[in-house]
């Protein structure tokens, strides 16, 4: 990695406290200042080495009484790759029957994240 | 017209009414359950983004999957689901039983016979009405839960320029999905100094879109004939507009996220008394409530945070209502009014001799207070909170060991408060 150094202030999202947290990147060292807990240190390492989010969004299904599929990602996701991901889930059109659970894409772009639908609908 | 005849008529298929429904049929009691609906799961149908589950599956769920799991359960049961059906009328009969009028398209006009009623069809959005904003009426103007509804169940897409009004946790998440949808939020207007939404959704819905959020902060005027085209935004100078500060926001879409009331028409329409400071039906220790084997449990209660507490609530009515089936009634109650600092505590009576969960709703943000429960004036229990805030309500166990000094027959009162050192 570059050397580079930086901070940034960012609330920790990990639990509903809210931390303040005061994270500094020198050359490779990774700081963070006002967290209370543990997670709090490693939240605020990812999120400014490399943040990640959860997706949930919807998808076409082929079913008359139930137009969108609620999709998930099974994992969280590195944030670069979320608007690409909407735009690939906004193209799905998904047939019935279908489960919760189901693979819907697998192992988005070589990241090892894939998407699940998130209910199931049976279909006719 | 066909006549169910059951032990107990749930009111609502969402997370509540099939929590109670699941607990009173493991009792071995009857149930029928009535959803309005064309399917159960209520309001979590359409909450499409994760966070439900950590306290009832120890699993992060979206709201479809949180939901799905209860279907299933319900479904391994001999619960009679009524969908498409909505309860319009309560008839309290001389033997003690509720009939139930219930509407249906799929299975006509149906009649229920009931020993218990339970409660559960939830709370609804306040809107526009509600906070009187000024300006003209035209289209665009939507609550943030009908414009959820329109993109996550039916694909619509409400808007390309969006404002949202209150910062409560639905708005956030509707900011978030609005980005996602292609759409863009111009900015969320707070008229507290506050946030009233979680700092989490403050942080993931619109510090990552770098949405503005203006504290202190009201929308003075909508401006549009046919369809919304700005909004007037004005900040509060010591809680008064100051109009010489207005800037305008142009839109094509303003969502309200301005909190939500529990919908009580039908509890209202046979008698039953609700309190002014939750707008839910006054609840004994048994969540029972001034109408005899009528309950009530979840959003419809008091509007609840997580989802997670209203499967609770709703499991403990369920029990709660079986008792009452089987004749049980409490010795003795306490009763329970707020303190300082605590807006509402639900239920409004315990029963000392058993274990209560009780739930309270603090006034203030504040950071290491202590929860403070007296009896008769005297502090019997302390507990030091190391973050409150008014979004966040407090849940707590209380166990008959803390009411042991209370004798039998004695009057007594118990205050729940939040303090700072003493």
């Amino acid at each position: 990695m570059k050397a580079e150094h930086k901070t940034r202030e960012m609330v920790c999202i990990v639990c509903p406290m809210g931390c303040r947290l005061t994270v500094t990147v020198k050359d490779e060292d990774v700081t963070v200042e006002g967290n209370r807990c543990q997670r709090g240190e490693i939240y605020g390492r990812e999120e400014i080495l490399a943040p990640k989010r959860i997706v949930t969004a919807t998808c076409r299904l082929r079913d008359p009484a139930h137009p969108r599929l609620p999709v998930r990602t099974d994992n969280a996701l590195p944030y670069e790759h979320i608007q690409s991901l909407l735009g690939d889930i906004y193209e799905l059109s998904i047939e019935t029957p279908v489960k919760a659970g189901d693979v819907l894409i697998e192992n988005y772009k070589g990241t090892g994240i894939s998407i699940l639908a998130a209910r199931s609908v049976p279909g006719d | 017209m066909r006549t169910e005849t059951v032990d107990t008529l749930v009111i609502g298929g969402g997370a509540a009414g099939m929590s109670a429904a699941a607990t009173l049929d493991s009792r071995g009691y009857s149930v029928a359950l009535v959803e309005r609906d064309d399917e159960l799961g209520g309001v979590l149908l359409q909450c499409i983004h994760n966070g439900f589950g950590l306290q009832e599956f120890d699993e992060e769920l979206t709201g479809p999957e949180y939901a799905e799991r209860w279907i299933r359960t319900i479904g391994d049961t001999s619960i009679r689901v009524f969908c498409s059906t909505t309860i319009m009328e309560i008839n309290l009969l001389e033997d003690g039983k509720k009939e139930c009028f219930g509407y249906s398209s799929r299975h006509g006009v149906l009649r229920f016979l009931a020993r218990t009623v339970v409660l559960a069809m939830g709370c609804r959005e306040r809107n526009r009405g509600n906070i009187m904003i000024p300006g003209t009426r035209p289209a665009g103007v939507y609550t943030a839960g009908l414009a959820q509804r329109l993109v996550n169940i039916n694909g619509y897409i409400p808007g390309k320029d969006v404002v949202i009004v209150g910062s409560g946790d639905i708005g956030l998440i509707m900011a978030r999905r609005m980005q996602w949808v292609g759409s863009t939020v111009h900015g969320v207007i707070e008229i507290q100094p506050y946030p009233s939404g979680l700092t989490r959704n403050i942080s993931q819905c619109l510090h990552d879109f770098k949405i503005p959020l203006y504290l202190s902060h009201i929308i003075s005027r909508i401006h549009g004939r046919d369809r919304i085209e700005a909004v007037d935004v004005t900040p509060l100078r010591n809680g008064v507009p100051d109009y010489s500060q207005t800037f305008r926001l142009t839109c094509d879409t303003l969502l309200l996220s301005v909190g939500l009331v529990p919908e009580n028409e039908l509890s209202k329409q046979v008698g039953i008394e609700l309190n002014p400071l939750t707008g839910g039906p006054l609840v004994d220790s048994m969540l029972m409530t001034n109408i005899e084997g009528v309950f009530s449990a979840g959003n419809v209660l008091h509007v609840h945070d997580l989802v997670d507490y209203v499967s609770a609530e709703a499991r403990l009515a369920g029990e709660k209502v079986a008792d009452y089936l089987e004749g049980k009634r409490p010795q003795r109650e306490i009763r329970i009014k707020p303190g300082a600092n605590v807006k509402y505590v639900n239920p409004t009576r315990i029963d000392p001799d058993g274990q209560s969960e009780i739930y309270l709703r603090p006034l203030v943000v504040s950071n290491n207070i202590y929860l403070t429960i007296s009896l008769n004036g005297e502090v019997i229990k302390k507990q030091k909170k190391p973050h409150v805030q008014p979004s966040e309500m407090i849940k707590m166990t209380l166990t008959p060991k803390l009411f042991q000094q209370v004798e039998a027959g004695q009057e007594a009162q118990m205050e729940v408060a939040l303090k700072d050192e003493s």
